[in-house]
């Protein structure tokens, strides 16, 4: 348990919901659930979020608008498809304007089906989505450690072939 | 030698405090709306978090003016707790405020545009208080013994400043709520979880560097908590104990303005504080004139 997995900030965002899922991710925000004992907080501004939690299904025209928020989005970042229209278009699937869920535009981490979701299954789908930050840090710093460690290896070859 | 370990005081211990305050206002506002609260030190675990982040540069002229912002909030501090001169302190502090502000400008974005518009406005606001009060301690210490503007000084007085200055004491505690950027009067970037216009003056920045936005305002808030005891400090050792006190009570009172005041408009925040400057410290100033 890293800063990372004690300090998850949030960012909703309602793609084409009825809501019904916005209310229950609100609620989770109430003295009733209160997530904000786990250091989790809703944030408005993808900058400064960890967790993208979507509502509602795609469509033609918030698909872009989609993509670019999860992209001003800093790494590492984990995507909840909150409601069964964000897992796969839900009831409205066979829509002539519904592209499908959010996996159709973004890498989905975590689905929390249900309609609408009830606040503890998307608090359990948070929750989960906090342990993939954390491998996620894990496996970039590995990542990094392993970048730097050939770079060097690659400038150590280069040295010993131009004193040949 | 007592000054070097004053500011080295206030380098290591000024995040410490600044972070349990904040901790502190999260506990305290969770639990005046029914609910747990993050955790004490939860400030420091989204600081170390932030470090740990990718870094999105807009470009890197917010970055630099971010981190003027926070190296002179830290001279400010630095000045004020070795006991420096009190107008240079107000003066560094809005040097401060103008980096911050121009962080914003640079981002170049509506957000952060219109969060800098406001910054200015509610540094426009506060500026005359914050003066007049430092004129307010020069005219204090001139009654009791010989007019000073340097805080070794003030604290040097006969008798708690706040006997001749309530008056400014008052106006200075309203004012704080727009400093320590709390509802009614958090316009242009508010702490955590309120939001306006997205993050206003901070929406454009991230990762380390809002690491060391939020360095600095913990800097600023156990700056101006400083400027709040030094109302109380005078030359006995109690009096200590009893700006500490005095300090925490304010900033409970910060805290509970903070639940239960909306938002205001800058209009009604403009107006009000000078309001307030005109009625609590100008009618101050005159007292403590006709007196002397």
């Amino acid at each position: 348990m890293t800063s990372i997995s004690k300090s998850p900030w949030l960012l909703h965002y309602d793609g084409s919901s009825c809501n019904g899922c916005d209310i229950e991710v609100l609620a989770c925000l109430t003295p009733v659930y209160d997530v904000e004992r786990f250091g989790i907080f809703n944030t408005g501004n993808p900058k400064h979020a960890d967790i993208f939690l979507i509502t509602g299904g795609i469509n033609e025209q918030n698909a872009p608008v989609v993509k670019q928020i999860y992209e001003q989005m800093p790494h590492p970042k984990v995507v909840v498809a909150v409601g069964i229209c964000a897992c796969d278009g839900g009831i409205f699937k066979e829509c002539y304007n519904i592209l499908g869920g959010v996996d159709t535009v973004l890498p989905v981490d975590i689905f929390v089906p249900g309609c609408a979701a009830r606040p503890e299954a998307i608090i359990d789908g948070v929750v989960k989505a906090i342990g993939l930050l954390q491998e996620k840090r894990n496996a970039a710093k590995k990542q990094n450690a392993a970048q730097k460690r050939s770079a060097g290896k690659e400038r150590d070859a280069a040295k010993k072939e131009a004193t040949k | 030698m007592t000054t070097a370990i004053a500011i080295a005081l206030y380098l290591i211990l000024g995040p410490i405090i600044g972070g349990l305050l904040a901790g502190i206002d999260r506990k305290l506002s969770a639990r005046m709306q029914g609910r747990q609260g993050p955790p004490l030190l939860q400030p420091f675990y989204d600081l170390f978090k932030l470090f740990a982040k990718q870094v999105v540069v807009v470009n890197h002229v917010q970055d630099f003016l971010v981190g003027g912002f926070l190296v002179f909030i830290i001279f400010t501090g630095c000045l004020f707790f070795s006991g420096g001169d009190l107008l240079l302190v107000f003066f560094a502090l809005t040097l401060a405020g103008i980096f911050f502000m121009m962080s914003a400008c640079s981002a170049n974005s509506p957000y952060s545009s219109m969060g800098a518009q406001r910054e200015l406005l509610q540094m426009m606001a506060y500026e005359p208080m914050v003066l007049l009060v430092g004129i307010g301690f020069y005219m204090s210490t001139g009654i009791m013994s010989t007019g000073s503007f340097a805080v070794s000084d003030i604290i040097k007085s006969s008798t708690s400043n706040i006997l001749y200055l309530p008056g400014f004491f008052i106006g200075f505690v309203f004012i704080l709520a727009i400093k320590l950027r709390k509802s009614p009067f958090d316009l242009s970037t508010s702490h955590h979880a309120h939001q306006e216009m997205v993050k206003g003056l901070t929406t454009e920045i991230s990762g380390n560097i809002l690491a060391l936005v939020e360095l600095s305002h913990w800097y600023e808030n156990v700056f101006l908590l400083g400027i709040v005891g030094l109302f109380i400090v005078n030359s006995t050792w109690w009096s200590v104990i009893i700006a500490v006190i005095v300090c925490v009570a304010v900033y409970f009172l910060e805290i509970f303005a903070d639940m239960v005041f909306p938002r205001v408009k800058w209009e009604f925040m403009l107006k009000s504080t000078w309001l307030i400057t005109l009625v609590t410290g100008v009618l101050n100033m005159i007292v403590l004139s006709v007196i002397r």
